[in-house]
């Protein structure tokens, strides 16, 4: 079917075809076996679903979720992160963050589908949640708005994108405006769905909805670093001056998304150690046997190390840049792992003092949740090489995007508006050098 | 009268956190230093005003919604860990070996004299206000609207796992044979539906540490132990707000005169 798209949609699609990814041999190896190790995991996943997950999974009674959660957590946190971020160009308006807004959909739409496909594995029976959603909907179930939120905002993604490949971009912009108020809802929901569990202290309270919200974008300013920086060491012509811009102006944002990342984690954890109820919790992430994942991974990779290195490359040097962000969902990914467990460590009886809770409960992830979790993950990179050959990495027709009365400045790569009856040179000159006479003669 | 009234409201809460830091740091000893008359899992009073507690007689029927109002009250002492409810509880209801309904958790007090070893039973607290249910997308656990039992319709369960977390009483464990979560119905469809007046493992229970019974019937034997002025009644984990309707007290199988021979023997 795809093969048969007209030749001028494909133009104006970007369409390679299936064959571009044929290209290049090595590309295409690499591709290939991503490919199959997503398909060896889904294949384990299957083995579990047939097998019975309680029987395969580490997962347990007192911790009933795992890895399998916070994979699910990273993906769509990633996801709405990919698309607020790259709203406040397209949606919002604001130019320098335009450029970005094809890769950054497209890959938003990827990593919720991975994220959907891991929570597939993690839901005993998906069948009836397809039912029961509709037909028995409980409206005070964060987890029931959950769903429901998610499956919109997908939808909206998806419209967004469509318009977006077509070069409509008041349609793809109001698609796009959806996407953001369901992404948001749908985030700060999940927030809420450990913020409003008030039999466990350590999640409870409107903290969870904000750090989501605040995290994602962190998460998105991230991953279209790092995407996009891939995208240029596969093919350079990518680089242009705008999307230079772009990106510069996505790393400051990302510098500053960070520093309130760390402020939040710092009270997070001051306020939890003079909580009793939170003590526990917390200990075992600063002392405790979760304390590498903590000081390592989520504060090194995920923080400390991004925050200096981003700085260091001033939004220019792309390998350093590759280099921070990479560190970056790393580390977001152990911040979504220690956060799901942070909550269930400590045993409900714990204020009992019996024999059988009087210790922090243990989790493991088992061969089968991480075969998931990798799947997962990978189907959202896969299809992002995939994206990056067969819609030609989502180039954007230097028309589609400029505002009637505008230009795309040779000089700087972004877009000016020209007065009436100026050219596009005497607007270039007044953008660029001669601000200040321009002024002096409006005076005069 | 304004006044009074703004010094009650605020009391109350005070009260409230106190008892829950205290019994987060030792539940033994806030169980002798205060304690509280618990009805439908609020803390009514301490000691010192049990009879005001006892004057806002309202109070107590509003806790009670359901007819019949079911509800177990545990007499922790009296369990000496036979673990015949469970058995009667997996046999009754089929539930897995990996799986419990209830449970009875151990407690060991080193410096205690005598007995060092109390046992604590737990199940499904029937929660007034079930967090369980609010947090279940598809309904598929609810509470009865006659007689409050929380209950699962096992067709709907989608296996999300929510409520497990959602229950601050571990009381819920998926089922692999129902596809569905599993947890204490009371024995609604095992035995109270077809007529029997006692859960099974409050049947079996050769020590009487598990009174099941009906709190809106004030003839009823649990709702006379928990309304008696010199016992202390409590519920577990009040701050988590769920106004329980398992209630706990002491029963003590130690007279003073078995004390005093243990003196003796000393
Ligand atoms: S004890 Fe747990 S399962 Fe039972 S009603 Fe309360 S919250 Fe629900
Ligand atoms: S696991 Fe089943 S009963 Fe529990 S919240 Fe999910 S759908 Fe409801």
């Amino acid at each position: 079917m795809l093969g048969k798209i007209k030749k001028e949609t494909a133009e104006r699609w970007g369409y390679m075809g299936f064959k571009s990814l044929f290209s290049s041999g090595i590309y295409f190896n690499v591709f290939a076996f991503l490919g199959l190790v997503t398909i060896a995991g889904l294949a384990v996943g299957l083995h579990g679903t047939y097998t019975g997950y309680h029987n395969v999974y580490g997962v347990t009674r007192q911790i009933p979720w795992g890895v399998l959660i916070s994979g699910y957590i990273f993906c769509v946190v990633t996801s709405t992160g990919l698309c607020l971020v790259s709203s406040i160009g397209h949606v919002f308006g604001y130019e320098p963050y335009m450029p970005i807004a094809k890769r950054a959909v497209f890959l938003s739409i990827a990593f919720m589908l991975g994220g959907f496909i891991i929570i597939f594995f993690d839901i005993e029976n998906p069948h009836r949640m397809a039912i029961y959603n509709l037909l028995s909907p409980n409206f005070t179930s964060n987890m029931w708005w959950m769903g429901t939120l998610y499956g919109l905002y997908l939808l909206a993604l998806i419209v967004e994108y469509f318009f977006l490949l077509d070069q409509n971009h008041s349609m793809s912009r109001l698609a796009g405006l959806f996407g953001v108020l369901f992404g948001v809802a749908a985030h700060s929901n999940l927030g809420a769905v450990f913020g409003m569990l008030h039999g466990r202290e350590f999640w409870y309270g409107p903290y969870m909805p904000i750090y989501f919200i605040v995290s994602a974008m962190m998460s998105g300013g991230a991953a279209i670093i790092f995407f996009s920086c891939l995208a240029w060491k596969i093919d350079r012509t990518v680089l242009t001056r705008r999307m230079e811009r772009a990106i510069m102006a996505v790393c400051q944002l990302t510098i500053l998304l960070i520093a309130i990342i760390l402020f939040f984690t710092f009270w997070k954890i001051i306020s939890g150690i003079v909580s009793p109820e939170k003590y526990i919790a917390i200990q075992a992430f600063l002392t405790g046997p979760y304390a590498p994942n903590f000081w390592i991974a989520e504060l090194g990779f995920g923080l400390v190390i991004p925050f200096i290195l981003l700085i260091r490359s001033k939004g220019i040097n792309t390998n350093l840049m590759f280099i921070a962000t990479g560190f970056m969902l790393v580390g977001i990914f152990f911040m979504r792992y220690d956060l799901v467990l942070a909550g269930q460590i400590v045993p409900v009886f714990h204020a009992l003092h019996v024999e059988e809770y009087s210790s922090l409960l243990l989790y493991t992830p088992s061969l089968h949740e991480i075969s998931v979790v990798t799947a997962g993950i990978l189907i959202a990179i896969v299809l992002y090489l995939g994206g990056e050959k067969v819609l030609n990495a989502h180039k954007f027709q230097k028309h589609a995007i400029v505002p009637p009365g505008a230009f795309i400045c040779q000089g700087c790569g972004g877009i000016h508006y020209m007065k009436e009856g100026e050219s596009q040179d005497d607007a270039l000159k007044r953008h660029h050098r001669m601000r200040k006479v321009d002024r002096e003669d409006e005076h005069a | 009268m304004k006044l009074t009234n703004i010094d009650l409201e605020k009391l109350i809460p005070e009260n409230l956190i106190s008892v829950t830091k205290m019994e987060r740091r030792a539940f033994l000893k806030i169980g002798l230093v205060i304690t509280g008359v618990f009805a439908g899992g609020r803390i009514l009073s301490v000691t010192s005003n049990v009879s005001e507690a006892f004057a806002s007689g309202k109070d107590f029927v509003d806790q009670y919604p359901y007819k019949p109002h079911y509800s177990m009250v545990i007499r922790q002492g009296l369990c000496i860990d036979c673990e015949r409810c469970l058995k009667a509880c997996k046999e009754t209801n089929s539930v897995p070996d990996y799986g419990y309904r209830t449970r009875i958790l151990t407690k060991i007090v080193t410096d205690a004299v005598g007995r060092k070893r109390e046992f604590i039973p737990i199940l499904c607290n029937h929660c007034n206000d079930a967090p369980c249910t609010r947090a279940c997308p598809t309904r598929a656990t609810y509470k009865n609207k006659e007689n409050g039992i929380v209950m699962m319709e096992s067709k709907k369960c989608i296996g999300c796992k929510m409520c497990i977390l959602a229950c601050p009483y571990e009381a819920r464990y998926f089922n692999a044979e129902r596809h569905a979560i599993d947890k204490c119905n009371f024995c609604w469809d095992t035995r109270l539906s077809k007529g029997e007046k006692l859960t099974a493992c409050s049947y079996v229970c050769p020590t009487g540490a598990r009174i099941f019974g009906d709190m809106s019937d004030p003839d009823n034997v649990a709702y006379k132990m928990v309304h008696q002025v010199e016992k202390q009644v409590w519920v577990l984990r009040p701050e988590s707000g769920t106004k329980p309707n398992v209630f706990y007290m002491k029963a003590t199988r130690s007279s003073p005169w078995d004390l005093r021979k243990q003196d003796g023997a000393r």
